[in-house]
């Protein structure tokens, strides 16, 4: 392990997060308002009423913006798995090429198609076309999430492939097995339903800062309903697909699950954290309580990891030192095994004679399950960063329910019409608009943080996945991207708030 | 239906279709090029914004051909996919960064309180055309030359350093551009797509004074153009080439390869010339006679001669991507494809490119009943 360039695997994590995180500043707006957009030109479709194409036009417009610094930030996400990630590439193109191939021709086309024509052809379409296309780019965007999710939801929970060693990759067996995987499913429907959350709060806090300053009251008013119905219906739907997403972690991704709830030590019975301290600097193995203070929910934890009150959860400490009757392989076992799996591998393609191939490829099929360990420098390697998954998943989750209530209050004052004498409430939603792009993003490190060190979980690690780069030219990139985007973000940021302020059509003198 | 194929016929199908999608690439990338003659062909700024507005509504599909040749090359070919990304490594960044700063121009450039200003956006727009058409025709050249690159599946089994492709250059890919053929293409490409640009302006705008300066800018981008694209057509039908031996996999060179490939499949030699001539002829109906037709058939020229191109490069034994460094580490349409599972899951995905092919006309033609005009413009508030 000596001459392993750590350094270079974590300039490519830092250069895949920082873009991957920027993309996810505009996807999820992109996600909800589309379908937002797509029920205002439906009603303006259907009563011809010029105040619903101005709403229309307002947030289509808001969504341009947005939707081209996405783009932008999108096509480097993709070609980043062959230029930094170019091991990772090989060793599971031979599935994880195809979501992203399909992403192009079922979904990109879709929305890059019908964008123009929502944008450009209110006079020059029929009415008809033209509100359909509305709903063509809100479909789209979700498929386009649709298929980028069961790619990541494959590397979380990698199903439907085998190992050929001939070719040294893994190859995929069951294209059904992927895509309809619980794992992918909940994924898809937990992040979609994120993007309605994170628009719908974005549009009812602009439509909120509209009364508040008295502004286009019909206008805001209007929006702000149809954002709040939306919103109350996907966060409920969110709450449900996070417990489900959960649900999978705790089956495929125990590591993770510890990681999330800051648990050391596990057994059965285990109860929910709501609100807790963990413990700082709380190591593996050493004798610290796993939390300075916390509130639990009893058999809470138990129960939604496994549906069963009684239920055993391992902690990091059981996943490390194993635990025989739970039926868990110790990690230095399982580092021992990989390195058998690596080896027979290697027997087997340098080998000339037939009986020592078939014994090392019966070795290699034995052991693969613990192949990815085999790269591990030490057992401790196999732990993500415990804290940060721990408060990132928490304030998620804080969030979640938080979105609910607020949703709930805004429609009920809007059903009352009430709610421009609200000022409190008004000023509230105005405030909770960047709570939803930080819910979004810390769900992201939720996930990418808590499956370190795995690309590939159990298969393939980070370190054992980036391209043959120097560190220097990874870091130059690094750099290049954050000055790029961050410049862009701030245009786009500032022909946002421009546009905000001038206001939709239907007032402006 | 496509479980009966045998793998071969279903990696040269794949093959087929990644080239299809380049070829698409290059004749939409006018888009670039018209985005090196927005300054030159206009004097106002109405005038600008008129071009800029008649390109501007197209250079989403072009993006996303790039995007979808990108997914479609590394779901059918991920050896390509991890030694020339991994290894090409800043030649490919440089041309991501080109459609970073492109994705937001159009929609930025004239927006108020945008920041850069609008010259920065539209600065952004002209690199892009030049970096783009110049650099992806450098990196498909090395198609025909090479690079220096190694490829050791056994690499895998020594956790210490487990890559499988390593490119043996320090610089990463810019060394292809010292290459005159390489060059030559670049150059080619970025003619081509002006004079595409230009053909399309004239198909597109009403306005008398600029169609007749674009018919003169397409005359004079025409002859550079013939004169690299002849400089890169001579070198590699006289060149050696990297032959595959079809029984030992083995890879070696062959005097006039790609020579030999034109004329052993005489499908590829007709489309090679019924598609250099259909761009002249549209190059000389659109300059000479301002015909709105020109487009097309320089266009589907385009993608007829770019489509030769590539089976010149990857079919009748032939390494698509050598390696000039170890030429058994050349990647073949067999040896770097994906399993014959995946590409037939993905054949079924393809049967759909038809369609999205038809949805796209039918957009494009419903947009476009009439030209685009300044009247046109100040009317539309989502105008660029
Ligand atoms: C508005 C944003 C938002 C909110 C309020 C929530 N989530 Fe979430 N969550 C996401 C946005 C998100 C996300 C960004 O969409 C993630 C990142 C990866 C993914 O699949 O979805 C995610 C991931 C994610 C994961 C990790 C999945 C994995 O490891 O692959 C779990 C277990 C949960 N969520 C659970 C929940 C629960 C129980 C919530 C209860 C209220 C919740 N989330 C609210
Ligand atoms: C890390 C993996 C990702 C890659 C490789 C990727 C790739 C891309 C690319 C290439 C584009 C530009 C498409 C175009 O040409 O129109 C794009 C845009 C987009 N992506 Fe991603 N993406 C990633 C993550 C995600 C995720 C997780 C989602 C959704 C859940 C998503 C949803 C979208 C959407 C809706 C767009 C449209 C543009 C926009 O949102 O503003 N992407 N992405
Ligand atoms: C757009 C939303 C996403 C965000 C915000 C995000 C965030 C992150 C973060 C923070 C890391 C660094 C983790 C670490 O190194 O500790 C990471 C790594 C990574 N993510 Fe994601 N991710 C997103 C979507 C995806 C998707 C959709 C895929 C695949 C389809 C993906 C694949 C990867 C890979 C390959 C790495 C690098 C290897 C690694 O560090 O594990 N990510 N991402």
């Amino acid at each position: 392990m000596e001459n392993f360039d750590m350094s270079l695997v974590d300039w490519s994590r830092a250069q895949f997060a920082l873009t991957a995180i920027y993309h996810w500043i505009f996807v999820p707006l992109t996600l909800g308002l589309s379908f937002i957009i797509a029920f205002m030109h439906t009603k303006y479709y259907k009563t011809k009423a010029d105040k619903w194409k101005n709403t229309t036009k307002f947030w289509m417009k808001i969504f341009g913006i947005n939707f081209a610094i996405g783009v932008a930030t999108g096509i480097i996400l993709e070609f980043e798995f062959g230029t930094n990630w170019s091991n990772y590439s090989w060793i599971v193109g031979d599935i994880f090429g195809a979501p992203l191939a399909i992403e192009g021709i079922l979904a990109f086309f879709l929305e890059s198609t019908f964008i123009a024509v929502m944008f450009f052809g209110w006079d020059r379409v029929s009415k008809k076309f033209h509100m359909l296309s509305s709903w063509f780019v809100a479909i789209g965007s979700n498929l386009s999430a649709l298929w980028i999710l069961v790619a990541n939801a494959w590397m979380q929970n990698p199903v439907g492939m085998q190992f050929n060693p001939d070719t040294a990759r893994n190859e995929m067996v069951d294209f059904w097995e992927i895509l309809l995987s619980p794992t992918a499913i909940y994924k898809f429907l937990h992040t979609i339903t994120n993007g309605y959350v994170v628009a719908s709060l974005f549009v009812i806090g602009i439509s909120a800062w509209f009364i508040l300053k008295g502004r286009h009251l019909e206008f805001a008013k209007r929006s702000m309903q149809i954002a709040a119905i939306f919103g109350l219906v996907a966060s409920l739907v969110l709450v449900y697909t996070g417990d489900g997403s959960a649900y999978c972690t705790a089956k495929d991704q125990p590591m993770k699950l510890a990681a999330m709830e800051g648990l050391y030590e596990g057994g059965n019975e285990q109860g929910l954290v709501t609100v807790a301290l963990p413990t700082p600097c709380k190591k593996y193995g050493d004798d610290k309580n796993d939390y300075l203070f916390a509130v639990k929910i009893p058999y809470l934890l138990s129960y939604l990891a496994t549906r069963n009150f009684d239920g055993y959860v391992p902690g990091v400490n059981n996943i490390i030192d194993g635990d025989k009757k739970h039926g868990i392989v110790s990690v230095e076992e399982r580092m021992e095994n990989g390195k058998i799996a690596i080896n027979a591998l290697k027997e087997y393609k340098t080998s000339e004679d037939k009986i020592v191939k078939d014994k090392a490829l019966e070795t290699f099929r034995e052991n693969y399950k613990h192949f990815g360990y085999g790269f591990l420098p030490d057992k401790e390697a196999a732990i993500p960063n415990v804290p940060l998954t721990f408060y990132s998943f928490h304030i998620m989750v804080g969030l979640g329910f938080y979105f609910i209530m607020l949703f709930a209050v805004i429609l009920f004052f809007s059903i009352k019409q009430t709610i421009d004498k609200k000022k409190i409430w008004l000023k509230i939603a105005l405030w909770s608009i960047p709570l939803g792009f930080i819910a979004s993003e810390l769900g992201w490190v939720v996930a990418e943080v808590g499956r370190q060190p795995w690309t590939i979980q159990d298969i393939l690690p980070t370190m054992a996945s980036t391209s043959h780069l120097s560190v220097s030219s990874v870091q130059t990139t690094f750099w290049l991207f954050t000055v790029l985007f961050t410049v862009l973000l701030i245009a786009e940021i500032k022909i946002m708030i421009h546009q905000i302020k001038l206001g939709p059509k239907e007032e402006r003198s | 239906m496509f479980e009966n194929l045998s793998y071969l016929a279903l990696q040269q199908y794949w093959w087929i279709i990644v080239s299809l999608l380049a070829s698409l690439l290059v004749f939409l990338m006018f888009v670039q090029g018209g985005q090196t003659l927005f300054g030159q062909l206009s004097k106002t700024e109405k005038e600008k914004s008129l071009l800029i507005n008649s390109i501007g509504r197209r250079w989403d599909v072009t993006f996303t051909t790039l995007v979808t040749f990108g997914g479609a090359f590394f779901a059918s070919f991920p050896l390509f996919y991890s030694t020339s990304f991994g290894g090409a490594y800043w030649v490919w960044m440089i041309i991501l960064f080109s459609f970073i700063i492109q994705a937001v121009s159009y929609e930025y450039r004239s927006k108020a309180n945008n920041f850069l200003g609008q010259k920065t956006y539209d600065t952004f727009l002209f690199i892009n055309g030049i970096m783009a058409t110049i650099l992806i025709g450098i990196a498909v050249g090395t198609f025909f030359t090479g690079s220096e690159f190694s490829v050791d599946k056994l690499n895998i089994t020594n956790p210490a350093d487990p890559v499988i492709s390593r490119w043996e250059t320090a610089t990463h890919g810019l060394e292809a551009i010292l290459n005159i053929t390489n060059l030559s293409l670049g150059l080619a490409i970025f003619f081509l797509s002006r004079v595409l640009a230009g053909l399309y302006f004239i198909n597109n705008i009403d306005n008398d004074t600029i169609v007749k300066k674009t018919a003169k800018q397409v005359k004079l981008c025409a002859i550079p153009f013939l004169v690299f694209f002849l400089l890169f057509v001579g070198s590699i039908l006289t060149k050696e080439g990297f032959a595959v031996n079809p029984d030992t996999k083995e890879v070696f060179m062959e005097k006039f390869k790609y020579l030999h490939n034109l004329i052993e499949m005489p499908i590829v030699l007709i489309m090679f010339l019924t598609g250099v001539v259909g761009v002249f002829y549209g190059i000389f109906i659109g300059a000479f006679k301002t015909s709105t037709k020109g487009f097309w058939y320089s266009g589907a020229g385009t993608v007829l001669t770019v489509l030769a191109a590539f089976m010149l490069a990857g079919f009748n034994n032939t390494a698509f991507y050598p390696s000039t460094y170890d030429l058994q580490s050349s990647l073949t349409i067999q040896n770097a494809s994906s399993s014959q599972y995946t590409l037939t899951a993905m054949s079924y995905v393809s049967l759909l490119v038809p369609f999205v092919i038809a949805y796209i006309w039918y957009a494009w033609k419903s947009l476009n009943k009439k030209k685009v005009s300044d009247d046109d413009i100040r009317e539309d508030d989502m105008a660029y």
